[in-house]
C-alpha cells in the first residue's frame, strides 16, 4: 500500500508548541492534508463523474438539438426533434402515454402490496422468515430475461393463468395478444415484485414502538383508527421513499417490455424507454433519441419535485436529533 | 400482533383463550401461506415445466411435479444456437458479472470511506451530487457512451460493460457510507493518534469492520450484473460474445415457439446462481435493504 506523505499529520508536539503562528500554520496544513486525502478518497468516483456522467450529459444535451446517425456528423436542427415528438410523433405520445398509466397504476398497486404484506409479517410468530425469503424471492429475478420469458408463457394462450381461468368457466383470453389486456400483464409483473418497497416498510414497521398501540386500544382505538392514526402517519417517511424509488424506476421499465410483449399489439405496451431504445439503437436515430431522453430526465426530475413538495403536508418527521 | 392479548373485553378461561388462539395461528399461516405459495408458483413451474417433456408442458401446464421427469430439455438447450453453446453465455456473463462486482465493490469502499470520514472542502457539494445522479435515467448516458465507444472500436468488447464499474457506483457509495457512519469515530481517532494515515485507517481498522456491507454490495452489483439486459444488447452484437440475458433472448427468439421446454431449462438454469446466492446470503440482503433502501 503506498502511504501518500500528504495525508499524514503534522506531528503532535508541533501543535502542542502552542506558538500562535506555528499553530495556525499547522492547522492549515493539517486541512490542507485533510482535503487532499479526501479528493484522493473520493478521486475515483470524481473521474467518473466528469468523465462518465457529466461529459456524456453535456455531449446528449447537444446531441439532442441535432440529427445524428454516428456515420455522418451532426447536424444542428434547433428545436426540431422537440416538435416533431410533440406534435407530430404519434407514436412518441402513445409511449408517454402507455408509460403514464403503467406509473400511476402499477406503482400504488406494488406499494399497497408491499405494505399489506409488510403488516402481515411484522409479527414474532414463527416460520416468519420463511414467508418473508418467499415473498421476496421473486423481486431478486425481478429484471432477469429469464423471468420475463416465463411470463410470456405464463400469459400465454396455453399458459397458466388461461388454464386457472378455464376451471373457473372463464373462455380463454389472448393476453398478450389483446390490446386492452397486454400492459395488465406487465402491471402484474410489477405487482408480483414488491418484495424490496416489503421489507423497506418491514424495517420501518418495527421502528414504531408498541406501546402506542397498546395505548390507543387503552383508549378504545379499533384496528382501522391504530392503522389510519398511528401506522400511517408514523410509517409515511418509508412511504415517502418508497413512492420516490418506485416512481422513478418505473418510469425505466424496459427489460419487461422488451421481452414480454415488445411493445405490442398496437403499441399499447410501447414504453417511453422502449421506444427510445428502438430509436436510438435500431434507427440509429441519435439526436431524437438524446432528445427524448431529456425529456424522460426532465419529467423524473419533475415527478421527483412534485413528490418532494407535497410531501411537507403528509409525511410527518419526528422530532430530529442531531447526526 | 402484538395488541390482541388486549382485545378481549371479558376474561376467558384459560382454555378457550388458548383454542382461539391456536385458530388465530392456522388462520395466519394457512393465510400467509397461501399468498407465498401464489408469490412462488411462478418460479416452481418454471423449473418444473424445464423436467417436462414436450408432450406435457403444455397438456398439462398447471402442475408442479413432472409426470415424466426428463432432463433433456437442459441437454438441448446447452447446445445453444449458432454452434454456440451455453458454457460460453456462462463465460462471459461470469467475467462481466465477476469483474464487474469485485470493481464496483473495491472502488465504492474507496470513495465510501472518503465521503463518510474525512471533512473534506467541498464534500458536501459532491456528496450531493453523487445522490442526484441515482436518479439519473442511463437513457441520457447510455447514447453518449455509445457514440464514444463505436468512435474508439471498443463496441464487441467488454471494456464499455466493465470500464464504468472502475469509479465507484453511487447506489454502493451511499450503502457502505451508511455502514461506516455506525462505526465508532474513537477508533479512527485513536489510530491518527497513534500516527496512522487516513490509508492506513481505511484499510487496517475500516475495511476489515465493513465487511457486511461489503458483502451485501457483492450480492448486489453480481445480481444486476447478472441480470442487466440493456447494456449487453446495447454493445454486445456477437453471439459469442452475448451474456446469458442476451443469449437467452435470442436463443428464444431463433428457436420460435417450438422448443419451449429448452428454453424454460435455459432459463431455469440462467437463476440458479441468483438462488443460490439468496438462500446462503438472504441475511446480508435484507439488511441491505431494510437499512439504505435500496432500490428494486
Amino acid at each position: 500500500m503506498n502511504r501518500a506523505p500528504a495525508s499524514s499529520l503534522p506531528s503532535e508536539d508541533l501543535l502542542r508548541a502552542g506558538i500562535g503562528e506555528a499553530h495556525v500554520a499547522g492547522r492549515r496544513a493539517r486541512a490542507r492534508a485533510r482535503n487532499l486525502a479526501g479528493y484522493v478518497f473520493i478521486g475515483p468516483w470524481l473521474i467518473g463523474f466528469f468523465g462518465l456522467t457529466l461529459l456524456p450529459m453535456a455531449v446528449s444535451l447537444y446531441l439532442a438539438f441535432t440529427d445524428y446517425d454516428i456515420l455522418t456528423a451532426p447536424r444542428w436542427v434547433g428545436l426540431e426533434n422537440f416538435h416533431r415528438m410533440f406534435m407530430q410523433d404519434r407514436r412518441y405520445l402513445q409511449s408517454v402515454t402507455v408509460t403514464l398509466f403503467y406509473v400511476a397504476v402499477a406503482v400504488p398497486l406494488r406499494l399497497v402490496f408491499a405494505l399489506g404484506l409488510a403488516m402481515l409479517l411484522n409479527t414474532n410468530r414463527r416460520g416468519v422468515s420463511v414467508y418473508r425469503a418467499a415473498y421476496y424471492a421473486p423481486s431478486i429475478v425481478a429484471g432477469s430475461v429469464a423471468v420475463a420469458l416465463m411470463w410470456r408463457q405464463v400469459f400465454g394462450t396455453q399458459g397458466v393463468v388461461n388454464a386457472v381461468l378455464a376451471i373457473l368457466g372463464v373462455p380463454r383470453v389472448s393476453w398478450l395478444g389483446d390490446p386492452d389486456f397486454a400492459i395488465w400483464t406487465l402491471i402484474t409483473l410489477a405487482v408480483w415484485q414488491f418484495g424490496s418497497p416489503m421489507l423497506i416498510f418491514l424495517a420501518g414497521l418495527r421502528q414504531i414502538p408498541v406501546e402506542l398501540y397498546e395505548a390507543a386500544a387503552i383508549d378504545g382505538a379499533g384496528a382501522w383508527a391504530r392503522f389510519f392514526r398511528i401506522t400511517l402517519p408514523l410509517l409515511s417517511p418509508v412511504t415517502f421513499f418508497n413512492l420516490v424509488m418506485q416512481t422513478i424506476t418505473g418510469f425505466m421499465v424496459f427489460t419487461q417490455a422488451f421481452i414480454v410483449t415488445g411493445g405490442g399489439p398496437m403499441d399499447t405496451t410501447l414504453f417511453y424507454a422502449l421506444y427510445l431504445y428502438r430509436r436510438a439503437f435500431e434507427s440509429f436515430q441519435m439526436g431524437y433519441a438524446s432528445a427524448m431522453a431529456w425529456v424522460l430526465l426532465l419529467a423524473v426530475a419533475l415527478c421527483t419535485a412534485v413528490l418532494f413538495k407535497t410531501s411537507g403536508r403528509w409525511v410527518f418527521y419526528e422530532a430530529k436529533e442531531g447526526r | 400482533m402484538s395488541t390482541q392479548a388486549l382485545d378481549g373485553t371479558r376474561s376467558p378461561t384459560r382454555s378457550t383463550r388458548r383454542r382461539r388462539e391456536l385458530g388465530r395461528t392456522l388462520v395466519y399461516h394457512l393465510g400467509v401461506g397461501a399468498v407465498g405459495f401464489v408469490m412462488l408458483y411462478p418460479i416452481l413451474w418454471l423449473f418444473a415445466s424445464s423436467f417436462k417433456g414436450p408432450s406435457e408442458v403444455w397438456a398439462d401446464v398447471m402442475s408442479l411435479v413432472p409426470r415424466h421427469f426428463t432432463p433433456q430439455n437442459y441437454v438441448t438447450g446447452w447446445a445453444g444456437f449458432g454452434g454456440i453453446t451455453f458454457a460460453t453465455f456462462y463465460k462471459n456473463s461470469l467475467i462481466y458479472a465477476g469483474v464487474g462486482t469485485v470493481a464496483a465493490v473495491m472502488s465504492s469502499a474507496v470513495v465510501a470511506y472518503g465521503f463518510a470520514r474525512i471533512r473534506f472542502a467541498g464534500r458536501g457539494f459532491w456528496f450531493t451530487c453523487m445522490l442526484l445522479t441515482l436518479m439519473l435515467p442511463v437513457q441520457v448516458i447510455i447514447i453518449p457512451q455509445y457514440v464514444f465507444f463505436t468512435k474508439l472500436g471498443l463496441v464487441n468488447t467488454f471494456y464499455p460493460l466493465l470500464l464504468p464499474r472502475f469509479f465507484g457506483m453511487a447506489f454502493f457509495i451511499f450503502m457502505i457510507m451508511q455502514f461506516i457512519r455506525g462505526i465508532p469515530r474513537e477508533l479512527d481517532e485513536a489510530a491518527e493518534i497513534d500516527g496512522c494515515s487516513q490509508f492506513g485507517i481505511f484499510f487496517r481498522i475500516i475495511l476489515p469492520l465493513i465487511r457486511p456491507a461489503l458483502i451485501t454490495a457483492t450480492i448486489f452489483s453480481f445480481y444486476w450484473t447478472w441480470e442487466d439486459f440493456l447494456t449487453p444488447l446495447v454493445y454486445l452484437n456477437e453471439p459469442k460474445l452475448y451474456t446469458i440475458s442476451v443469449a437467452l433472448r435470442s436463443f428464444a427468439d431463433a428457436s420460435g415457439a417450438t422448443d419451449w421446454g429448452a428454453i424454460f431449462a435455459m432459463s431455469a438454469l440462467s437463476l440458479v446462481p441468483v438462488f443460490v446466492v439468496f438462500v446462503v446470503f438472504q441475511r446480508y440482503l435484507v439488511q441491505g435493504i431494510s437499512t439504505t433502501g435500496m432500490k428494486g
